[in-house]
């Protein structure tokens, strides 16, 4: 684990970036550090979404099982990348497996505490979905143009 | 703009086709080969981004970029996607058949102008051929760079292009290369995602960045984007565009894009002189 304090970790990660010292501490009384083994289960597709992770380390990969075809993973997320946004939304259960490729750090976010949070503090709840909205267009944008197939034989 | 040697053969009209000779075809992916030819004279000078119109004998020309080491002026080298008559027919083609070719032609990427700046090559699918000779030309010299960056997006595992060179790349201390996938299963350990969500892990600082990008038209329109976002200069981004080409020359007017001819003008524009066409439906 880090030695470096939790709020200091939030305070520099661009995701947070412009939150106010006293949002940084409200959010920090959510967090902790984790760690995971290449290989590990973070979370399976259906599972209670009680929590979401600035992934600080290595890989992830979103999948989803295709019945026929195994496993597809549908997206990696890497270091300083978002990891869940269904604690957000009712019925607040994941939509994908997500496994790790490499062993892999996080900062884990406990989604019920994040949403009482976000609920006592209109201010704090409105920057977080601002933010979790960017990463939402960002990740819709990306799935069009994969579902564009543009290296596709167009000829 | 870099300047070209003088051809030994000099080929006085740019629209007579040279005869030159097969050296090798290799396959590369299920779809796409590289052609290697021995050019009469025994060298072929051209700047990387150029290409050529090859000719099949009795079945047609088409305009194929160069996918070749500039340094080794000995062979001429193409890699296709088969995927019309023409494609399909310099294919079949075998060692000591004949080709006929035209060029070099069009405009080059400026790599020499990148030099004291980080490059990033972003190339999409089949796009990486395009970019291949830049990417040798910066290997070539590679103290005339910062950083040096290869990012590369393909459909899938199965379909990413030189794939044994990418690693070879890869594996140099002074150079960075990141691969994605559109879609791929369990046994592929790589990313998975659009080539643009590469952009922001490469090492580079944007402000002194040339960028160069090819590979689908949508893909280097988010990709300049993307850049741009980034804080890359759009007049530092180049792209290479591609339209129907007949002449190679600029007189038939096939290959029109807005007010530029891509044979002529281009094929590598600077990516703030034609961004605005990108979104214009008509053109």
């Amino acid at each position: 684990m880090t030695q470096v304090p939790i709020t200091d970790v939030l305070s520099a990660h661009p995701f947070f970036r412009g939150l106010t010292p006293h949002a940084i501490d409200i959010l920090a009384g959510c967090a902790t550090e984790v760690e995971f083994p290449a290989g590990a289960v973070i979370f399976k597709e259906g599972d209670a979404a009680d929590a979401c992770f600035l992934l600080t380390g290595g890989n992830v990969a979103l999948e989803i099982v295709v019945p026929g075809r195994g496993p597809h993973v549908v997206e990696t997320l890497h270091a300083g990348e978002v990891l869940g946004w269904s604690w957000l939304f009712p019925p607040y259960r994941w939509t994908f497996d997500a496994e790790t490729l490499i062993a892999t750090r996080a900062i884990r976010f406990d989604g019920a505490e994040l949403r009482k949070a976000k609920t006592a503090d209109k201010e704090l709840g409105y920057e977080l979905m601002i933010r979790f909205a960017q990463v939402l267009v960002d990740r819709l944008q990306a799935t069009r143009l994969q579902l564009l197939d543009m290296y596709g034989n167009a000829g | 703009m870099a300047t070209l040697a003088e051809p030994a053969v000099p080929n006085l009209d740019p629209m007579a086709p040279v005869p030159f000779t097969v050296q090798g075809v290799r396959e590369e992916l299920e779809d796409t080969f590289t052609l290697e030819l021995d050019p009469p004279g025994g060298r072929f000078d051209f700047a990387p981004g150029q290409f050529t119109m090859l000719y099949a004998f009795g079945v047609g020309e088409v305009p194929i970029s160069i996918s070749g080491d500039p340094s080794r002026p000995d062979r001429l080298v193409h890699t296709i996607r088969a995927v019309g008559a023409v494609t399909r027919a310099l294919r079949n083609l075998r060692p000591g058949d004949r080709v006929g070719v035209r060029g070099p032609f069009g405009t080059p990427w400026p790599i020499e102008d990148a030099a004291g700046r980080d490059v990033v090559f972003v190339a999409g699918g089949i796009g990486l051929a395009p970019l291949r000779p830049a990417i040798c030309r910066a290997l070539e010299r590679r103290d005339h760079y910062g950083q040096v960056v290869v990012l590369y997006g393909a459909r899938s595992p199965h379909e990413l292009l030189f794939a044994e060179e990418l690693q070879d790349w890869g594996g140099r201390f002074d150079v960075t290369v990141l691969v994605t996938v559109d879609s791929a299963d369990r046994t592929w350990f790589g990313s998975v995602g659009v080539v643009t969500k590469l952009v922001p892990r490469a090492p580079h600082d944007p402000a002194n960045t040339t960028a160069f990008v090819c590979g689908p038209e949508i893909m280097m329109r988010f990709t300049g984007q993307e850049l741009h976002t980034r804080g890359v200069d759009p007049d530092h981004i180049f792209v290479s565009m591609e339209r129907n080409m007949k002449c190679g020359v600029g007189f038939c007017g096939h290959c029109q894009f807005a007010t530029e001819l891509v044979c002529r003008d281009g094929p590598v524009f600077r990516f703030s002189d034609i961004s605005r066409l990108l979104n214009v439906r008509e053109v």
